[in-house]
């Protein structure tokens, strides 16, 4: 009982205490909150320990090599890496001016019951599972941009090597939309609430010099929540990295670096969830563990930004 | 600003008291109480004697002390982080800091300045105390529950309505339950922290007059704003600034000619 | 004028389209549903929640196995993920403001942030290699997703509730642990139970750490020992199968769940707005 709960120039002694609950009641709510860290140390812990084998034979030639062959027992994670990163920017590209377009609205110029109601039916699309983005992917995105605006964008931009080759429907581009589309909520209530939290005299000194609602919004308000909106745009980054049952049914899952973005390609998430109850030998699954292992490692250090500066801005996501 | 003396306020009745005083004890007594919020001292040295079955007010503009006093007296005060005493309190001449400090709450009653009724039923309100304290049996529970309801002038608006929630009450009779929630235990002090400042005049009379009625069986100890409440109610009355008492003695020589100056100034300041 | 001119227009063009992003988006939200319930209501039978899955080739059957196995897994996670994180908040909010509490919230919300597939790979290496895969699993790996959002709403609802309500309590003589519970659980009981409701309705649908936990069975799974069919993943094996009416009974499944989801959430999210402003 080195750290008890009151503060006091106790002259009671354990005794009188333990007869109360307190220390009793603290010991054990002080216990679910070591098992939480004991629980992540140890999921770190298995993730390092667990990918021991491939770990020391490839070092960053897992990373950095694009030859994925299980039956030679050869194993380079580049093209998984390239998926993931191309997904996730691709529907950043299209979530974040859409997200905060919305947050605009909702924040600035919506009526109050109107912005909630809105809010309300948007945070219920955050609720959606995965996997029925993934099933409404295959069965109502992918023929839609098969039948109509792949062959529209292709008559365009056909030149751009990434709108380039022939489209078969399940890849990099489709995996980019619905994930897009999954993280976009998550970005438009953030942002909201940041950019409820600036403070009224910063709009309204922007208003009394003449400016426009928009310029007021673009100029003064949007800045002031910057550090905010960032930080939601990390957080959805790291939700789109680690994205794994949408992104598997649309993407291909084919391992390999395409400079198109109409090819199919494959994820670091999907090829755990498609490979992990085939990996048949000890070193087949340890580099799957080693994928976990940099998903891991990516959405760490993604959270620790974001929290650096949603925490910073004072704009409390946490505290309503 | 000099700490008053203790002599100055021994119960010595005073010869044109027109009254007879019957003899009162001394309740608490606080000797040099020091008591700070992390390295900010809040009070300082207060000395003062509290009498028995008399209504102390204690009195001052707001952060001057009053109610760190009065939440020092049964170290609710403890609940806030980085704070500590110095000096000695006592209740019937025992140290309370060295007290189990839920006897010591037991015996020492408390009500805040805001109407704080638990979100449960009125019946269960006044009953908490008694359950937690493991006083009286299921049968003694009803009858404990009706004398204090009884006692805080509450038990005709609510005696058909014991299983309501305590939150669909009045302001006024929510302050009235939490009276009669701390008296439900028989306490032997009160402590009541600005108890009407969330009250409209009427609530606030009715509980003015409660106050009087409960003289005879407890010691009570109120903080107040109001200077005409102190006059009105209190025996005694002290006088707070910066978190030093600056005058202790009977209300009515507080009141009529206080020895002070900033006494003086605060009283008038205020009337006038 | 003209400048004047252009900033208006540059005013009125951005303002609608920040308009017409908020309709876009929430327009999605009406697709969805719409589609699914055109799809799925058509697909939808009794036979949907009395009847085994059918071997391939047939047509017909249900999935009875898969409805009870996602309630025998989330019952799991729920007896596992829910009593630490709850006890966890009550530390956070009525013990802890110590260097280690801060520690228990930085990792929590690590802990929040890692991808349920990464969940599944530590469940399996906790839970698989030892008994196989099995409900226990399952749940395991949804129960550890529990605890995050477990922790973080019962510190937030536990904070909500006033000091005073505290104060009261402890100056009629009751101890710091029977203020806590007798009082100030009770006090932020709705808001604790509707964050219950949100946090069940999140693993339901939860896909990717069931695939190699719990596994799949086109049998009824009896015990808590054996591979069992759930929702989620038998909706994402029945969709990306080359059979039409598989993929109907896939409509059917995300159907219902998402029907669930969505109930829970709406009801979940009414109570926490009544009761906070009741306060």
């Amino acid at each position: 009982m080195a750290t008890a709960p009151a503060t006091l120039p106790r002259p009671h002694s354990f005794a009188q205490r333990l007869r109360a609950g307190d220390s009793i009641a603290y010991t054990i709510t002080f216990a679910a909150s070591a098992t939480i860290i004991l629980i992540t140390g140890l999921l770190a812990y298995y993730l390092w320990t667990g990918s021991a084998l491939t770990r020391q034979r490839f070092g960053w030639n897992f990373i950095f090599t694009s030859t994925w062959d299980p039956v030679a027992g050869q194993f380079g994670a580049l093209p998984f890496i390239y998926g993931t990163l191309v997904t996730s920017f691709l529907a950043l590209l299209i979530a974040v001016p859409t997200g905060l377009g919305a947050a605009i609205f909702l924040a600035e110029l919506a009526p109050r019951r109107l912005s909630d109601a809105l809010t309300f039916m948007i945070e219920l699309l955050a609720a959606v599972p995965s996997v029925i983005y993934g099933l409404l992917g295959i069965f109502l995105l992918v023929p839609l941009l098969q039948s109509k605006v792949v062959p529209a964008l292709q008559a365009v931009f056909g030149f751009l090597p990434i709108f380039s080759g022939t489209f078969h429907g399940v890849s990099l581009f489709s995996a980019g939309l619905v994930l897009a589309i999954m993280i976009v909520p998550f970005i438009i209530s953030v942002s909201r609430e940041i950019l409820l939290a600036v403070p009224n005299d910063q709009r309204e000194a922007a208003l009394a010099l003449g400016a426009t609602k928009w310029e007021s919004t673009w100029k003064v308000v949007v800045p002031y929540a910057m550090r905010g909106i960032l930080g939601s745009v990390f957080l959805a980054l790291a939700r789109a990295l680690g994205e794994t049952m949408a992104v598997t049914m649309v993407i291909g899952n084919t391992p390999r670096i395409q400079a198109s973005l109409l090819s199919p390609g494959y994820s670091i998430a999907a090829v755990i969830a498609n490979e992990f109850t085939e990996a048949t030998n000890d070193f087949y699954l340890q580099a799957l563990v080693e994928l976990g292992l940099v998903l891991f490692a990516l959405t760490v250090v993604l959270n620790g930004l974001a929290r650096l500066l949603i925490l910073t801005t004072g704009g409390g996501v946490k505290r309503r | 600003m000099t700490t008053v003396t203790p002599t100055m306020f021994t119960p010595a009745p005073p010869a044109n008291e027109s009254k007879p005083q019957e003899h009162s004890e001394i309740k608490i007594r606080t000797e040099d109480l020091s008591f700070y919020y992390g390295s900010f001292k809040a009070l300082h040295e207060i000395t003062l004697e509290i009498l028995e079955r008399r209504i102390t007010a204690l009195i001052g503009p707001s952060g001057c002390g009053k109610s760190t006093f009065l939440r020092a007296l049964n170290r609710i005060s403890e609940t806030i982080r980085n704070t500590h005493i110095e000096g000695r309190i006592t209740l019937d001449d025992a140290d309370i800091l060295k007290m189990d400090v839920t006897a010591l709450r037991r015996r020492v009653g408390m009500v805040f300045q805001r109407p704080n009724p638990f979100p449960k039923s009125i019946f269960d309100n006044v009953a908490y105390g008694v359950r937690v304290n493991g006083l009286g049996d299921r049968g003694s529970l009803k009858e404990i529950v009706e004398r204090s309801l009884h006692r805080a002038a509450l038990w005709d608006e609510v005696k058909d309505k014991l299983h309501h929630s305590a939150l669909e009450l009045s302001g006024g009779q929510q302050q009235r339950l939490c009276i009669a929630r701390a008296l439900a235990i028989d306490p032997e002090v009160l402590l009541l922290d600005e108890p009407c400042s969330a009250l409209d005049p009427i609530a606030t009379a009715k509980i003015e007059d409660l106050l009087f009625n409960l003289k005879d069986q407890c010691t009570i100890v109120i903080v107040t704003h109001n200077m005409q409440q102190a006059a009105r109610v209190a025996d005694f009355t002290g006088f707070f600034l910066m978190g030093r008492l600056i005058e202790f003695d009977r209300t009515e020589v507080m009141f009529k000619k206080p020895s002070k100056k900033e006494t003086e100034d605060y009283i008038t300041g205020r009337f006038g | 004028m003209t400048l004047s001119f252009r900033r208006r227009a540059v005013n009125a063009v951005m303002l609608t389209l920040t308009g017409l992003c908020t309709v876009f988006v929430a327009g999605i939200l009406f697709v969805i549903l719409g589609y699914l319930a055109w799809n799925g209501a058509r697909s939808l039978s009794i036979d949907f929640f009395t009847k085994l899955p059918v071997p391939i080739g047939q047509t017909g059957g249900g999935m009875a196995n898969a409805i009870v196995g996602s309630a025998k897994v989330l019952l799991v996670a729920l007896l596992m993920g829910v009593p630490i994180g709850f006890l966890g908040g009550v530390y956070l909010a009525e013990f802890g403001q110590s260097a280690f509490s801060s520690v228990v919230r930085y990792v929590t919300d690590l802990l929040n942030g890692v991808p349920s597939i990464v969940i599944g790979i530590f469940a399996y290496a906790v839970v698989v290699k030892q008994i196989g895969f099995s409900t226990l699993a399952g749940g395991f790996a949804l129960g550890i997703m529990m605890i995050p959002i477990a922790l973080r709403t019962t510190e937030e609802f536990l904070r909500a509730v006033p000091v005073s309500l505290r104060e009261g309590s402890m100056a009629l003589g009751a101890s710091k642990t029977r203020t806590i519970f007798a009082i100030v659980i009770p006090a932020a009981k709705s808001g604790i139970l509707s964050g219950l409701m949100l946090n069940l309705a999140r693993v339901a649908g939860e896909t990717a750490p069931l695939l190699f936990t719990s596994f799949g069975s086109p049998y009824w799974s009896y015990g808590w020992l054996q591979p069992t069919a759930t929702l989620p993943v038998m909706i994402y094996t029945y969709a990306i199968s080359p059979y039409e009416d598989w993929h109907r009974q896939a409509w059917a499944a995300g159907f219902v769940l998402l029907t669930l989801v969505l109930a829970v959430n709406v009801a979940a999210r009414f109570a926490i707005g009544r009761s906070a402003s009741h306060r």
